[in-house]
Parts: structure tokens; sequence; C-alpha cells
């Protein structure tokens, strides 16, 4: 019997895909996909966090997240609150670590935070008390975006270990991309990065991955395409000449598409600029599994709160 | 150590009684439900997924009719999940089936505290109305902490708390056998 319990995310936050074991990340699929199967019932609702509080601390703008760490955390029978800089203490003035410390006060179980200075969800996880979920610091990481990737993934190809992936984009601005980097390549998949050589950091081969500044050449032999949102707000040092001419070059389209096998998936963390970095046609055609990405978001989110609560005495 | 516990380990079934108990449980169902059409065998993960798949081909042997099973982990529904430590492995449920006005049999190998069954049957009402809720389980060993009494019986075993109860199945890879070992459960419903 001892067998069946786990022990192996003893951990207090989820702040980085960089530090999780390769057990560590198995773990959190395999308890998503039992907690995918509760968003198929007719009450889509369990027991399990009942009386446990969930706070959303977003510091810049979601819809996607923010709404899937609600749903998953109600799914749960958590109580969910949400709290957006607008709203916030901090336009007062108030520091994040003031405002952390008051909300310490109140005894949340989590804080779900997405805030744009990286690093930003590491200083709370050690100074306070309750769980830190990264949900995005700057363009650091975004570790359960990954997961659910990783998830989706898996569902779709029955693994991770020695699939072709690629990531198209701004790699160096992405939290997304180098979160998935880590987290792909523990798994044992291979990993390209796609994009113009502005975009590419330097050194990021040391990463373990590989880079080609060609799209279609870059994708023919690829299992799996991930594009990335070319992110206007992050993009203040004209690394590219204009859009339209990223999309001449970056732009996922039908055509590009061709070389690729029946079987490739197209994945993006949205939200989409159609027409930028990916054309519509694909978007919503039949190798794209973006809207899978999201349902699943909500799964692996569930089994996140739920592996991380009531570990925090025993770490 | 290793020996000391070898020898205070008892065998309390074999594979051919355990058969024989789950033959006759499935006696009782059919006989119970006449006709059989209409129950579902619900078995609680793992263990009791793997008992309720053996029931299930006794009592289509007896009755030729083919029945519906699902399966479920009660984990969700647990009231120890958040203050025990490390988190139990969860398993899919799978009950591809509306349970509104049918007869539900909930198996499990071994009913002690009652706990587990607890849960189970606050799962069981997210999916529907059951017309009734029947427990069958392979193992009664008695010290319940809940109001919950098996209707359908494998054997019944005096047993102190000090000892745990394993039932160990083909299934897993072992052969078929119930024993009863000299330290607690770990795991304690």
């Amino acid at each position: 019997m001892a067998d069946s319990r786990s022990d192996k995310l003893l951990r207090k936050d989820l702040l980085g895909i960089e530090d999780l074991s390769k057990e560590e990340i198995d773990l959190i699929l395999n308890t998503a996909d039992a907690f995918k199967e509760v968003l198929t019932r007719d009450i889509k609702k369990v027991p399990t966090l009942r009386g446990r509080t969930v706070v959303n601390l977003f510091l810049e703008p979601s819809t996607r997240t923010r709404m899937s760490f609600e749903i998953a955390g109600k799914r749960l029978s958590a109580d969910t609150i949400n709290i957006s800089a607008q709203a916030s203490s901090l336009v007062k003035g108030e520091s994040l670590l003031d405002m952390a410390k008051n909300l310490e006060a109140m005894n949340p179980d989590f804080i779900v935070i997405r805030h744009p200075v990286p690093g930003a969800p590491h200083m709370l996880a050690r100074m306070c008390r309750f769980s830190v979920i990264n949900a995005g610091d700057g363009a650091h990481e975004h570790p359960t975006q990954a997961l659910l990737d990783m998830f989706t993934i898996r569902e779709k190809k029955g693994q991770l270990s020695g699939l072709k992936i690629a990531i198209v984009g701004d790699i160096t601005h992405s939290r997304v991309a180098r979160s998935n980097i880590y987290g792909l390549t523990r798994m044992g998949a291979h990993v390209r990065v796609i994009g113009p050589p502005t975009f590419i950091p330097p050194y990021i081969e040391d990463l373990g991955v590989d880079v080609k500044f060609d799209l279609q050449e870059g994708i023919k032999d690829r299992d799996i395409i991930m594009m990335l949102r070319i992110q206007k707000e992050r993009e203040r040092r004209n690394l590219f000449p204009s859009i339209r001419e990223y999309a001449s070059l970056f732009c996922l389209t039908k055509e590009r598409l061709s070389r690729v096998s029946e079987e490739c998936l197209i994945m993006h963390p949205g939200p989409i600029n159609r027409g930028v970095e990916i054309e519509p046609e694909v978007a919503d055609g039949k190798h794209s599994v973006i809207l899978d990405q999201v349902t699943n978001g909500i799964a692996v989110r569930m089994a996140l709160l739920y592996l991380l609560l009531g570990d925090k005495n025993e770490a | 150590m290793e020996e000391d516990q070898r020898d205070k380990t008892k065998l309390i079934m074999n594979a051919t009684q355990i058969r024989g108990a789950i033959r006759k449980m499935a006696g009782q169902i059919v006989a119970d439900f006449s006709p059989i059409q209409g129950v579902v065998m619900i078995g609680i993960r793992t263990r009791g997924a793997d008992l309720t798949k053996r029931l299930v081909r006794e009592i289509e042997a007896l009755s030729g009719y083919r029945m519906e099973i699902g399966f479920i982990d009660t984990t969700f529904y647990r009231d120890d999940v958040l203050t025990s430590g490390p988190k139990p492995v969860m398993k899919k449920t799978e009950i591809p089936f509306d349970l509104t006005d049918r007869h539900v049999i909930l198996v499990d190998d071994v009913l002690y505290t009652g706990r587990t069954i607890r849960a189970a049957l606050d799962a069981l009402m997210d999916f529907g109305r059951p017309e009734c809720i029947r427990l069958a389980v392979l193992i009664d060993r008695g010290h319940r902490e809940m109001p919950i009494q098996p209707d359908y019986v494998g054997k019944r075993l005096e047993t102190s708390e000090d000892e745990s109860v394993q039932v160990r199945l083909e299934e897993e890879g072992e052969p078929d056998r119930v024993l009863i070992l000299p330290y607690p459960e770990k795991v304690t419903w």
C-alpha cells in the first residue's frame, strides 16, 4: 500500500520548470489525467479543496491563465479571489511585499501570481507562508503553460520522449519558450528554436536546443510546432522592421505547412495574432490543438493545486 | 526482522478460496436482482476494480447478461487528503453512463474503517441519483468508524488494529491470496 502514495512533489511552491525533475513532471501530468475526467462530468466539481483559498494576483493582463486558475480552484471547491493591478492598493504605492504580507495575514493557501518582473514570485515564496504558483514572471518562466503544453502533447502523441519539436517566434522575450525548453528537453524531446536572429538569444544551444532561421526548412521534420505570440508590449527595441515583414517570413501559413507530416500538431499559448504569427486557416485547421491546450490547462492547474497543498509542514 | 515477520504472516485465503468467495457473492447478487438488467457494477480502484471484473465475469456466466461496469478513484472525496502528507497517486474515474435510477453494486477488496466507502458514496452521487447502492467486499475485517455495512461479503475476519489485511491478486502480478500481516495499515483506510 505504501507504494500507492507518492512523496515526489514535496515542495511548497511552483516557481519554474527549471528545477523540476522528470519524475515530478510525470507525477503532475499523471495527476492531471485523473483530474481531466472531472471536467467531462455533468457535475464538474469535487470537494477536494473545500475550505481552501486561492488568490489570483495578476499584475499583467491575462484572460486565459487567470480564468483557468479560477475555474481550476472552483472545480476543486476552493474559494478563489481575483486581484488585478488597477484595482489593488499597488496603485496607491504599496510595495508588492507589503501587499503580500497583508494577504498573508488573511491566511490564503495559495497565491497565483503574474508579475512583469522576473523573480517576483520567488521573492514572495521566500518571504511568505502560503504556496506560490508562478503564472508568468516577466520574460523568465511560465511553468503552468509548459506543463499544459506537455500534457497536451503527451495526450495526443502518447509520450514526450523522442519527439521533434519546433518553437517559433521571439524566443528571447518568451517565458513560454523558456519553460517549455526546460521541460521538453528534460522529458527527452528534441527542441529546435526558429526565428529571426534578433529573436534568438546567444548561447541558447547551451539549453540543449538547436537553432534555425528559416521557418519552412526548420519545421519540415517536426512532430510539433509551437508558435509564440509576437509580444508588442515587450517589444521596445525594434528587433524587426515591421509586423508585415515578420509575417512575410515567419507566419505559419498553409503553404509553409505543406511539407510537414499529417500528424504534426500546431500549438499556440494564446492570445493569437491572426495573420501575424499564424494564419487563421492554420489556427483553426486540422493540425491545430490550440483549444485543447486551453481545456487541458484547467486539469493541469487542478493537479498542481492538489499536489502542492498540505505538504508545507513536512517539506 | 524479515524472518520474524514472515513467521507471523497468516495466509487467510488461497486462490481457490478467493474464487469460491467471488462465485458465492455473484450467486447472491443474481438471486437478489431478478431481472439483473439495470444493475451496474462500480469498482473502487485499484483492487476493487480487479475484483469487479471477476465478479462481473461470474455474474455474466450465471445470468447471460452483459453488465455495465465502471471504476472510481475516491481520492477527490477523501477526508484526510490534505492532512496526511504525501498525496495518493490518482487514477482515472471511468463511469461512462448515468447512474440515475440504476441499481449500483459498489465493490472493494477490504472493508475496514468505512471511510473509503463514505468517500465513494459521495463520488457516486455526482454521477446521478441511483435507485439503490449495495456494497460488496471480499473481506470485512471490522473496526468500522462510520455507520456502513456490506451487503455481500466474501469472508468476515476477526482482526486487531495492529494487523493489516492484504489482498494480492494475479492482475497485479502476484498469486491470488489474502494475508494478515503483523503491522498496522500504513494507509488507515
